[in-house]
């Protein structure tokens, strides 16, 4: 099968590369690109551990073909912190609050999150169920990834 | 779980959408979201030989009122749908049952039209099409067609859509009546997964509070999402009373077929859905009457 | 010492921490085994068995191997002949596991070959062209029926569907169960399902032909990993190098792949390249080591009317699918605690592991405790049911006394310390029971559904082979030992090291709190490393709820030599004795003369460049290592049958609140309560995540989690479509009270609590659920409770 040439504006970033039309977007992140911060976990959409950000929404990314996300912005785990290399108030808060465990789920969780975040700067825990309703995590039972959300979401509220 | 080899092109037109269907022989396929297209790829349980991507297709887009109907491109994305203000109001049931369809990931890029066309028995946006009597264009190279939601389900995971036709949209009729009501119900396991059994309703009310239209569909129970005309004729000309519905309910068990799989019997399924049925119908009443927002 | 009451007293433990891992967590830049690239790695995928049970007649691998990029077909029949078949935990020496089916595939997913290739996309491709030709022969899926006569036999050459069938009597059971005024017999079911971690088995493998080693990334959780390998291969453990310093990606007891280690172990050697296993979630779920226990319980009780339950009988049926492997174990450990955390004078267990042509069962996070535990709070509540007794009074009269420590049980396990009525009261008054149950009431009065649970539970800590010897005299492992070796280098900062790789229970943050807590030393100035095997002291790797007990006093162990080395140095330099001398942040001062320093940068620049200070034959450089074995270990059973397992015993009691609507068999969970006493806390973050995890695996075990097989022996959970986690919307908030309970065989007190939560949350959700059901008379007595389940139990007449 014909390879195709592939470019993204990864993190800010233009970024390409060939790949045949069945390799899907986390295959080309991780094989093609080398960023592995984006985890697979099922490769049929369930657990969201292949979370991306695509063109401004958090997808995913086992759920695309990286050919169809020719010529989209993508931003993933590697992209969310500063510019300094500072960690972002998520990622922070995630760290302060112990929201993980074996951080596989976890580059998933904060797409998820900071995706809620840019929407919604001060959601309930409620909406915060909601928006990683679709990334699943085994170690943590969910509560500490809350906990962190609120307490990135407050600390975000007061540095405008 | 890797997909099989395929080729792909992407088409910036219907036309070219259509022109490469009607080229490539039965094994093409249409991608918009791919949301569920993609894990049956990555099963091995569908192997096209070539995608055709319409996400760059403009005219495949968008949510418009035309006369008394609400229009919906195919390759609008559920979460447009979902946050579209004119979809709330004109139509409010879909927008209740876009919110149970997959979760935000899966909306973000999942669209109206690839759900249609998907035809999952226990599928949120195929049911509402059913209650409402939507119609769905599609087109190919050789024109248009205009098909009822009654005709284009014919069986689980099967439409009647010709291997060289694309859809282009739907249409809901927006009811004109002042007291209206719609109800969605749904059981599933978990909060995000496919319906067990869910239903519809959609109810206009007489001056004297009896029930002047109902449109009533379930889905999961059956090979596709069914209207349930006898219950809505058993219902006309009556107050919607609590009693008067569960009494109306009890033919469902003859009009269903439910199917028995890994989360649910067929038994569990054909009454659970009785149960949907019913609280739909006491949801669009107390909409109807205002007691329910 | 810890007090009971504060978990004070110290520096760095016990004390709000951030978890040092977390940080290239959040950044992406974890280590799992698939981040791992190495050139020209090759890729495997599996060929897998339609049929529960299959005669392998013939395979036939060339259309596969016609695909540009395939590079070989591996088969069982190449394996037999090859490798040695691998360890069971039972002494059953016709039963031969290789880790692709040979002669026969014994279920439905069975790995029958496995096809290598440059990509993982094109090893797919051909493994759908490989052509095996089967013969299907009966098959058995259901315990019970396989233990039949006549009954189609798994492992013919065994002789019997039976692998293990023992029966232990602890105390005189039949007299007093025929001296008690009441007795009761039930059964209940704990359906096949497990703690699935979200990333799959992987595994590489590289042979170095230069050095002759076999170097290994896995994500996995075992003990003796690489003597396992170099056993299966032939080779010297010394060619063996495990790179433990891959993150594990989730495991909880489950990532045991040995199987997939000695195809790729086999591979790389023969094929001259890197091979990559990395199981898909269809591999993961029918075939890889995903299964946990399946089991049966036929319950008896003897008991007074005034509630005081005297003796149980325990038959346990296990279905330990098709290979025996660990799982039959997992009906040993249940010993340490068979009585719960109850005074119960007598006891009988009768264990019995059934093989089927089902997925085998591995190891899960409490490793057949949970189980148990909830057949014996099912039973705890049924006697106080049949009394009209409260559930927490039952409990009350019957729970161990604090002063009753260390309080022996039938079985031989002594419990090391508890405080339980204490730690109950404190739960019941933060949930308001009186509250909750009139909360319960108003519920049902409104026309729902409702009920509270209660379960009160043991997580027997600090691992332990005891029940290796105890189920198979053959096997007399009495060590079970952990270590810790500390450097520190000449600038004056310390590595520690450890021998096993981590899965998310935070072993760096222990290591370097606890080193930091002797050494006074900042914790975040400790870096602590995983070993590679082949520069690694022994360790047992983190089962059995063991790390905090057993690394933490390894790395206390090793920390207080090098605390020894110090004092000895400034005792020579300042020629006192070194009583007189005091450590205060690793400075050495003499005593009531502070103004005589010796710094730590000075003292341990004298250790790596000034032997001339150093007292005389003293060794140069400044480390120390420390082994230890397991407390209370080291002894084989008993001729009585009486063993002492795990050294440590937490203590958990749960309060949910959950309705359920009746015509559709839908659970919420309103309320969970839940309180932990697992002795001093050396990280809070930790535990407090590990229990509120072990609570959603719970939860998912109660309600939502089994892996189903058809009548045609199909696994019908074969994917996350099927086999159900919960989400964020399953999950409810968990409020939980902590007690400090000091355990006094371990360095700081602490007990282990990598099970937490696990093993009570299935028992309190299923008393829940029967107390909503109680007022319609019915109940339900297997796991998990689902909607079906529940709704046809409540709408059939």
């Amino acid at each position: 099968m014909s390879e195709y040439k592939i470019t993204l504006e990864l993190n800010g970033h233009e970024v390409s590369g060939n790949a045949e039309a069945r390799i899907t977007l986390v295959d080309f992140l991780r094989d093609n690109l080398d960023q592995t911060g984006t985890h697979i976990g099922c490769e049929h959409g369930v657990c969201g551990a292949c979370s991306v950000i695509f063109d401004g929404r958090p997808i995913r990314s086992c759920l695309i073909y990286a050919v169809m996300a020719n010529g989209h912005k993508i931003t993933t785990v590697e992209g969310l912190e500063k510019t300094n290399g500072a960690l972002s108030p998520l990622q922070d808060a995630f760290w302060e609050n112990h929201a993980m465990q074996c951080g596989y789920c976890t580059p998933g969780m904060l797409i998820a999150t900071h995706a809620l975040l840019q929407e919604n700067p001060d959601p309930s825990d409620e909406e915060i169920r909601e928006a990683i309703g679709g990334n699943l995590c085994r170690c943590t039972g969910y509560q500490q990834i809350i906990e962190a959300v609120q307490s990135a979401a407050k600390k975000m509220r007061e540095i405008p | 779980m890797k997909a099989a080899p395929f080729d792909y092109i992407r088409v910036n037109t219907l036309d070219e959408a259509c022109k490469a269907l009607s080229e490539s022989g039965e094994d093409a396929r249409i991608i918009a979201g791919g949301q569920t297209l993609v894990p049956l790829m990555a099963m091995r349980l569908a192997r096209p030989s070539l995608l055709i991507d319409i996400n760059d297709v403009e005219e495949l887009s968008g949510i418009s009122i035309e006369g008394e109907h609400l229009v919906i491109k195919a390759g609008t994305r559920q979460v447009k749908a979902l946050s579209s203000e004119i979809v709330r109001k004109k139509i409010p049931l879909l927008a209740e049952a876009l919110s149970h369809v997959g979760h935000t990931q899966t909306r973000n890029l999942g669209t109206v039209g690839g759900s249609l066309v998907n035809a999952d028995p226990s599928a949120e946006i195929p049911l509402i099409a059913q209650t409402l009597e939507a119609t769905i264009l599609v087109q190919s190279v050789r024109g248009k067609r205009s098909i009822a939601a009654s005709e284009f389900f014919e069986a689980a995971m099967v439409t009647c859509l010709a291997p060289d036709e694309c859809l282009v949209e739907v249409c809901f009729p927006i009811w004109p009546e002042k007291r209206n009501g719609y109800g969605f119900h749904e059981v599933s396991i978990r909060d995000s997964d496919y319906a067990l059994a869910a239903a519809a309703a959609q109810l206009t009310l007489d001056g004297s509070d009896n029930c002047k239209k109902l449109s009533l569909s379930i889905c999961g129970a059956s090979p596709t999402a069914i209207r349930l005309k006898p219950v809505e004729e058993s219902l006309l000309g009556k107050p919607p009373l609590n009693q008067v519905i569960v009494e109306a309910c009890e033919i469902i068990d003859d009009l269903i077929d439910p199917q028995a799989d890994v989360h649910a019997d067929a038994n569990y399924r054909g009454r659970v859905a009785k149960v949907m049925a019913r609280r739909a119908i006491s949801d669009a009443r107390d909409r109807a009457k205002g007691f329910l927002k | 010492m810890a007090s009971a009451s504060t978990n004070s007293g110290f520096r760095y433990i016990t004390k709000k921490r951030r978890v040092t891992e977390d940080r290239r967590f959040v950044t992406g830049r974890g280590n799992f085994a698939a981040d791992y690239k190495l050139p020209g790695m090759l890729h495997v995928a599996m060929v897998t068995s339609p049929y529960a049970c299959a005669e392998i007649k013939s395979i036939d691998p060339d259309a596969a191997l016609e695909i540009p990029g395939v590079r070989y077909v591996l088969t069982g029949a190449e394996l037999f002949e090859n490798i040695n078949p691998l360890l069971s935990g039972l002494d059953l020496p016709n039963v031969k596991r290789i880790p692709l089916a040979h002669e026969r595939a014994r279920y439905a997913g069975e790995w029958v070959a496995a096809v290598v290739a440059e990509t993982r996309h094109i090893a797919e491709d051909a493994a759908e062209l490989v052509q095996v030709d089967y013969n299907p022969i009966d098959f058995v899926i259901d315990p019970e029926e396989a233990m039949k006569p006549g009954a189609p036999m798994v492992h013919p050459q065994h002789g019997s569907n039976i692998l293990c069938d023992k029966t232990w009597n602890w105390g005189d059971v039949d007299k007093d169960f025929s001296e008690a005024s009441n007795t009761i017999a039930f059964r209940v079911k704990w359906s096949r399902n497990s703690t699935i971690p979200i990333e799959t088995f992987v595994v590489t493998a590289k042979w170095d032909e230069g050095k002759e080693v076999l170097d290994v990334w896995a994500s996995i959780q075992m003990p003796k990993y690489p003597e396992q390998i170099a056993r299966a291969l032939s080779l010297p453990v010394n060619a063996i190098n495990v790179h433990f310093d891959v993150d594990v990606g989730g495991s909880y007891g489950l990532k045991r792949g040995i199987r997939q280690t000695v195809i790729v172990s086999y591979l790389t050697r023969k094929l001259r390249a890197p091979v990559r296993f990395n199981e898909d979630r269809l591999e993961n779920l029918s075939g890889g080591e995903m299964h946990g226990p399946d089991r049966i319980f036929d319950m008896e009780a003897a008991y007074e009317d005034d509630g005081v339950i005297s003796s149980i009988r325990i038959k346990a049926t296990d279905d330990a699918g098709c290979y025996p492997g660990r799982a039959p174990l997992q009906l040993g450990k249940p010993v340490s605690a068979i009585v719960g955390p109850y005074r119960i004078k007598s006891a009988s267990y009768n264990a019995i592991s059934v093989t089927t042509n089902k997925t085998s069962q591995e190891a899960v996070r409490g490793f057949g405790q949970a189980p148990t535990n909830f057949a014996i709070e099912t039973m705890v509540d049924k006697v106080a049911f049949e009394l009209g007794l409260g559930r927490d009074e039952i409990r009350r009269r019957n729970l161990i006394r604090s002063d009753e420590f260390p309080y022996r049980i039938p079985s031989g396990s002594e419990y090391d310390s508890g405080d339980y009525h204490n730690v109950l009261s404190k739960l019941q008054k933060t949930a308001d029971w009186d509250g909750l149950i009139a909360k319960r009431n108003k519920l049902r009065n409104s026309g729902k559904l409702a009920g509270v649970g209660l379960s009160t539970c043991l997580e027997p800590s600090g691992g332990n082979s005891s029940f290796e010897p105890f189920l198979n005299p053959k096997n007399d492992t009495t060590t079970w030992m952990e270590s810790c070796l500390i450097k520190v280098d000449m600038l004056g900062s310390i590595t520690a090291m450890m021998g096993t790789s981590t899965s998310g229970q935070g072993h760096e943050t222990l290591l370097s709190t606890v080193i930091g807590e002797v050494l006074e030393r900042d914790p975040d100035s400790v870096r602590a490393v995983h070993s590679e095997s082949l520069g690694a002291l022994p360790s047992n790797s983190p089962v059995g709820s063991r790390m905090a007990i057993m690394l933490g006093g390894a790395a206390a162990g090793a920390a207080d030599k090098i605390k020894k080395q110090l004092l000895e140095i400034a005792a020579h330099n300042f020629q006192l004795p070194v009583e007189r001398l005091v450590y205060i942040d690793g400075d050495i001062s003499v005593d009531g003369d502070p103004e005589k320093l010796m710094t730590w940068n000075t003292l341990v620049d004298i250790a790596h460049r000034n032997y001339h200070k150093m007292p005389l034959g003293s060794e140069p450089g400044l480390q120390a290592q420390h082994t230890w074995e397991v407390p209370t270990g080291g002894a084989l059973p008993a001729e009585d049958g009486t063993v002492q397992m795990y050294p440590c015993y937490a203590f958990e009691a749960h309060i949910p609140l959950v309705t359920i609507d009746p015509e559709t068999g839908q659970v919420e969970i309103l309320d969970y309560y839940m309180g932990h006493d697992c002795g001093t806390v050396l990280n809070p973050d930790i535990v407090r995540g590990m229990t509120l995890g072990g609570i959603a695996h719970g939860i998912g075990a109660a309600l939502y989690e089994k892996f189903e097989y058809d009548e045609g022996g199909q696994h019908l959970s074969g994917s996350f479509m099927d086999y159900l986690l919960p989400s964020s919307h399953e999950i409810p908030h968990i409020e939980m009270i902590k007690h400090y309970t000091p355990s006094p065989l371990t360095t700081f007190g602490q007990k282990g609590s990598g099970e937490s939560g696990y093993l009570g949350t299935p028992a309190a959700i299923a008393g829940a659920v029967n107390d909503a059901l109680s007022p319609l008379g019915k109940s339900i007595e297997t796991i998990p409770m689902r909607v079906r389940d529940i709704e046809s139990l409540i709408n059939s007449q």
